[in-house]
């Protein structure tokens, strides 16, 4: 302690100048280090990524990856712009988005973790509540006002529904979440296609948006007789009632785990690996689900980078995935992640 | 005085060398400027898109569909107008009210600093605060409102349209209660400071003629320090309009234009907060486009204010 004070008390000396320079030269290098992968993008899968970070900089303490969720929007911006190593979308890539990428870079997108979305309700006393297509199309159409409106109790019988009004919350922000719902809903019904349609911001005829999963959830748990979309690990999390709704098989599923999995395991994966079950047709497929996915560069200049990165994503795949549940994700099905490594291995 | 100076060496020895302290300040008021026409250049040649496809029709068209490309703010436009002039019909009696009662000696010192401390307190909390402490306070309350004035106003002409069902929590009536709270520090201290700068002689004056207190006070005290109070209203509708976390937090962010204030609404600044960062293409210019539209506005109340501010002064000048 004392010899490092006088050692910085003494400013001509010279060798304290050379210390400083490396100092700054190192603290400067820092970010570009090897051992430092940086990634931007979807909040939605965010606490996954952040937890492999964490698992993975235990096993392997030199790499150490920082992912900031920014929106799927602004990862796709970032990745374009070559300011990251990698980026995240819960709405991958479109081709517009993809063509932007350099050339001589390119992109792959490997999905890396799939969730369900639920609806959540308020209804005091009144668990697993049914929903049939029409019933929760005409909710978000502003058709079905009332709770012991007929469609509804023909899905619920002998329940005792409160002739009280259906409040709608929503997402306000631009949101993966109500790109993912509205996608279902216009697959569902094309009067809901027709009106809303489908996008990140859409504006519902009725309802009151919320900001983020927090603000829906918020909107939810205040009022009784509200319903609204969330992603299944926050509902789960914050103690939601969740509506057990009606695929395209005529089947009432609840969301669930395994539920979510049929869904994912009936997908068909085209050769980007960008789809979704908009409107899944397995008899036991949950209806509401998607996958989320990585943006990688197809290739990399730093060799040692790209050791770090494929490595990471290759152990995410892998033994990452068995953080999912815990965290209200569903594992890839072993099919979806063989694809994925045949996806990473074409990274250079 | 003069003596005094020629013995230091003149008027001259502050004339001597660069005037540092000139210099320092102008260049800190033309960096202030400059930085706002940057801002207003950057925001007028993002929004270019959006004025050359929608023009004017961009204010007085009230259907705002990202995914259809259809962007129009009056539903915005009008609810931050709305907003902020309920905050203010509740936030300026209540705020002048405590304004006079800190500045006469109803109470003894040590305590009306006290609660002088406490209100411009609320000035500093955070507006997420505000909003949170909205979410678990005002919406419940409104909500047990909206209830019974829906019922009771039913028919009504004027009520019944202004509180018409569904009655939600997150409404146009939470936001505007919870800004009026959030303007009040605003118009107590300025408008405070105004009654207590009035001078002395006019309150003895007054009395002298026989009047009482709230005759000197709503005779004599408040028409001098109008001014003052007008300058603080400016301020807080200023500050209602802009503010965006709070109200984005309660107001529902409805973009559906209605007549009642117990249905979800939505704001400028608020509009911006949710949409601006997962926005794309035409969104972003239509979104800058409503960010000037804001400013616009904003400068407008300025104006306006700045106007009324003169009016007043010249009014009351005879007897300052």
């Amino acid at each position: 302690m004392i010899s490092l004070a006088t050692h910085f008390l003494n400013p001509m000396k010279p060798s304290t100048l050379t210390q400083l320079a490396s100092f700054a030269v190192l603290a400067l290098a820092a970010p570009s280090h090897a051992g430092q992968l940086s990634g931007a993008g979807a909040t939605f899968p965010a606490p996954l990524y952040q937890r492999w970070s964490v698992e993975y900089n235990k096993l392997h303490p030199d790499v150490k990856v920082n992912y900031q969720s920014v929106g799927s929007g602004a990862g796709v911006k970032q990745f374009i712009a070559g300011t990251v190593d990698f980026g995240a979308s819960d709405a991958a890539m479109n081709d517009a988005e993809l063509a932007k990428v350099p050339a001589n870079k390119g992109a792959v997108m490997i999905p890396a973790t799939a969730g369900i979305e639920v609806l959540a309700y308020n209804l005091p006393g009144i668990d697993n509540l049914k929903l049939s297509r029409e019933a929760f199309v005409g909710i978000f159409l502003g058709k079905i006002t009332k709770w012991d409106d007929d469609i509804i109790k023909k899905a619920n019988p002998g329940v005792d529904l409160p002739s009280t009004p259906i409040n709608v919350a929503y997402r306000s922000d631009g949101s993966g979440t109500t790109f993912i719902f509205t996608q279902h809903l216009s697959a569902v019904s094309k009067d809901f296609a027709d009106q809303v349609g489908t996008d990140k911001s859409v504006t519902f005829p009725v309802g009151a948006g919320g900001k983020g999963n927090e603000g829906v959830t918020a909107l939810i748990k205040q009022s009784p007789g509200t319903i609204g979309y969330v992603e299944y690990g926050y509902a789960k999390g914050n103690g939601l009632q969740m509506a057990v709704i009606e695929n395209k098989s005529g089947n009432f599923i609840k969301p669930a785990d395994d539920s979510g999995a049929a869904t994912l395991g009936h997908m068909e994966l085209p050769a980007n690996l960008r789809a979704w079950p908009v409107d899944p047709t397995g008899a036991d497929d949950y209806p509401i689900a998607s996958l989320t996915w990585l943006l990688l560069y197809g290739k990399y200049a730093d060799a040692a980078k790209l050791a770090d990165l494929k490595g990471f994503v290759e152990w995410a795949l892998t033994d990452g995935q068995k953080f999912s549940t815990d965290l209200g994700y569903i594992p890839l099905p072993a099919a979806v992640v063989a694809k994925s490594q045949a996806a990473l291995a074409t990274v250079k | 005085m003069t003596t005094r100076i020629q013995a230091q060496g003149g008027l001259k020895v502050f004339r001597r060398g660069p005037d540092l302290f000139r210099i320092l300040c102008g260049v800190a008021s033309v960096l202030t400027v400059a930085t706002l026409a940057w801002m207003v250049f950057e925001i007028t040649h993002q929004s270019l898109p959006a004025i050359h496809k929608f023009g004017f029709g961009f204010i007085t068209d009230g259907r705002w569909v990202p995914n259809r490309d259809a962007f129009g703010i009056l539903p915005f436009l009008v609810g931050t107008s709305v907003s902020a002039f309920i905050a203010i019909l509740f936030a300026l009696p209540l705020g002048l009210a405590v304004a006079i009662f800190l500045s006469e000696d109803f109470l003894a010192p040590p305590i009306r600093q006290f609660i002088r401390f406490t209100v411009e307190m609320l000035a500093a909390i955070p507006s997420v605060v505000y909003g949170l402490w909205g979410i678990f306070v005002v919406i419940p309350l409104v909500k047990i409102f909206g209830q019974w004035a829906v019922v009771t106003f039913k028919g009504v002409p004027i009520l019944g349209t202004l509180f018409a069902p569904p009655a939600y929590g997150n409404s146009m009536l939470t936001a505007s209660l919870v800004l009026a709270l959030m303007i009040l520090p605003t118009i107590t201290a300025i408008s405070r400071a105004a009654l207590v700068a009035v001078p002395a002689t006019l309150r003895e004056g007054s009395y002298a003629l026989g009047a009482t207190r709230w005759e000197t006070i709503l005779g004599v005290l408040l028409p001098t320090a109008a001014p003052g109070i007008v300058a603080a209203t400016i301020l807080a509708l200023g500050r209602a309009m802009g503010e965006t976390m709070a109200v984005a937090m309660l107001i529902g962010n409805s973009s559906r234009l209605t007549s009642s204030l117990l249905s979800p609404a939505g704001t400028l600044a608020g509009l911006l907060a949710n949409q601006f960062g997962e926005a794309d293409g035409l969104q972003i210019n239509s979104l800058m486009y409503a960010a000037l539209v804001l400013m616009a506005l904003t400068l407008l109340v300025n104006v306006l204010g700045e106007a009324v501010l003169r009016y007043t002064q010249r009014q009351t000048a005879g007897i300052r």
